[in-house]
């Protein structure tokens, strides 16, 4: 699905990925986890093609993606921090998303899902971050693309749209999709993914399910082998 | 693109400043209208105002409208769009909005005054084409500036810097070579210094064919007979374009390299 060889990428003198190699299969759900600063969006941002990388090959269902942007109608991506234009209405933006991708009815489905009618004519600016990061999510999960990546995307929400996204997760992947997940949130990250990838100082530390995970530092609970990783690391 | 352009183009249209621009077009139309009383001296006091308040506004506009649609920039980057095409698209909403409140601000008032009927109406497109040239040059600089600094301050600074340079210290600098080399025949230097510049390529584009290029003295007459005779004006606009080519090309090229 996505193969990662040999990846550079420095911001001016700070080197934040050092050599990243990373294939990951065709479905299942892949955490990656990483301290703060340790290149998680970076590597992110590099597969979607907004960061540059200054050396290395990304592969993208076999597609290259150095090559042309068409790969991007295979992924659908949930950035970070919800920025969008402030004075467009919600209805508007999901249109134009709509309009520049393809067309699509999940966006109705979606929409009564995260209760979002009572906004669609609001402005982007009004709304708060909760809301902000639901209509996101609504933008996310509207294409059926084989690969998801989601940046934090628990960031902001309440306990009742957690579950949905959750439950919106499993579903995804039933159908046989693969879903790129970075949180910082432990427990999330346990009951969700099947594997998970953990990238300290710009290089893959570890890649396996959280079972190896606890056998590779002896550890009784994942918060504690992740913890044990980062102390003995001095990260 | 298209579609980039027209989402572009429509924000604008929604904005105030477009409003604001269009509106300040149309008061200085009107007012240079009724206290000239004349279409061809409305069209000279015009001239002045736009030949610096074009490109200021072109500059700031770029910028500010840059900086301000990162995060729409951000989401469209994660789409299935080429990188080109985003920026591109952006830089025609921008340009081409703004060279519609111009056309517009300006062509309604003079329109109603009886242009078509009259005489200054090529003097006038003239104006009005410059005009549009100013508006594109300016903000793809603009743009230039704007996608090589991440620092709102400092790319508001270099813009205005820019503008500055082209408007006011490059005629100075240029006034001074000719008056330090006053010996030797300057009229070679003194074309191509107006060359070079794209505000007084069109400041001298209008002038001469506003017939007052008397008023120019010796170098006037060597302009006219430059800048008057087809091979001229054709030289003239070709510098205008690669004015214009020269910093899309650069935003093309600059916007596949950036990090987001």
């Amino acid at each position: 699905m996505v193969t990662i060889q040999d990846l550079h990428k420095k911001f001016g003198k700070n080197k934040v990925l050092k050599g990243v190699d990373l294939h990951i299969d065709q479905g299942g759900i892949f955490a990656v986890l990483g301290p703060n600063g340790s290149g998680k969006t970076t590597l992110i941002k590099s597969v979607l093609g907004m960061v540059i990388p200054n050396k290395g090959t990304i592969e993208v269902l076999g597609n290259n993606i150095k090559k042309s942007s068409d790969y991007r109608h295979q992924i659908d991506y949930l950035p970070q921090i919800a920025n969008f234009p402030s004075n467009l209405k919600v209805k508007e933006l999901i249109k134009m998303i709509k309009d520049l991708r393809k067309d699509t009815n999940e966006d109705k489905r979606l929409i009564e899902l995260f209760k979002l009618e009572p906004f669609l004519d609001k402005k982007l600016g009004n709304l708060s971050g909760g809301t902000k990061q639901k209509v996101n999510l609504v933008l996310t999960f509207m294409f059926d693309s084989p690969l998801i990546i989601l940046d934090e995307p628990t960031t902001g929400l309440d306990p009742i749209s957690l579950i949905r996204l959750k439950d919106l997760i499993q579903v995804e992947k039933a159908k046989g999709k693969t879903i790129l997940i970075t949180s910082h949130i432990m427990s999330f990250v346990e009951e969700v993914s099947d594997e998970i990838v953990f990238i300290l100082e710009g290089k893959i530390y570890f890649k396996g399910t959280i079972q190896d995970l606890k056998t590779k530092t002896k550890q009784p609970d994942f918060e504690h082998a992740i913890a044990s990783i980062l102390t003995n690391n001095h990260a | 693109m298209l579609k980039i352009l027209k989402y572009s183009f429509y924000d604008l249209m929604r904005s105030r400043w477009s409003y604001v621009y269009f509106a300040f077009y149309l008061l200085l139309g009107i007012v240079l209208l009724f206290l000239n009383n004349d279409l061809s001296k409305a069209v000279i006091t015009l001239m002045n105002v736009i030949i610096v308040l074009v490109p200021l506004i072109g500059t700031i506009f770029g910028v500010m409208y840059y900086y301000n649609s990162r995060e729409f920039t951000e989401l469209l980057l994660a789409q299935p769009l080429k990188r080109s095409s985003i920026f591109l698209g952006q830089y025609l909403g921008v340009a081409l909005s703004l060279s519609m409140s111009l056309i517009l601000g300006l062509g309604i008032p003079f329109v109603f005054y009886g242009l078509f009927e009259s005489s200054a109406i090529w003097d006038f497109s003239l104006l009005l084409i410059t005009g549009t040239f100013l508006t594109l040059i300016f903000t793809a600089l603009a743009f230039n500036i704007a996608l090589s600094n991440e620092n709102k301050i400092k790319g508001f600074g270099y813009a205005i810097l820019l503008w500055l340079f082209l408007a006011v210290i490059y005629d100075g600098l240029f006034l001074m070579t000719l008056i330090m080399f006053e010996d030797y025949p300057l009229d070679k230097v003194s074309l191509i210094g107006t060359m070079l510049n794209p505000i007084d390529l069109s400041r001298t584009l209008i002038l001469l064919k506003l017939d007052i290029s008397a008023l120019l003295g010796y170098t006037g007459a060597v302009f006219k007979q430059f800048f008057g005779t087809s091979f001229g004006l054709i030289v003239s606009f070709s510098v205008l374009i690669i004015w214009v080519l020269l910093p899309v090309w650069r935003i093309s090229i600059k916007s596949k390299k950036k990090d987001f």
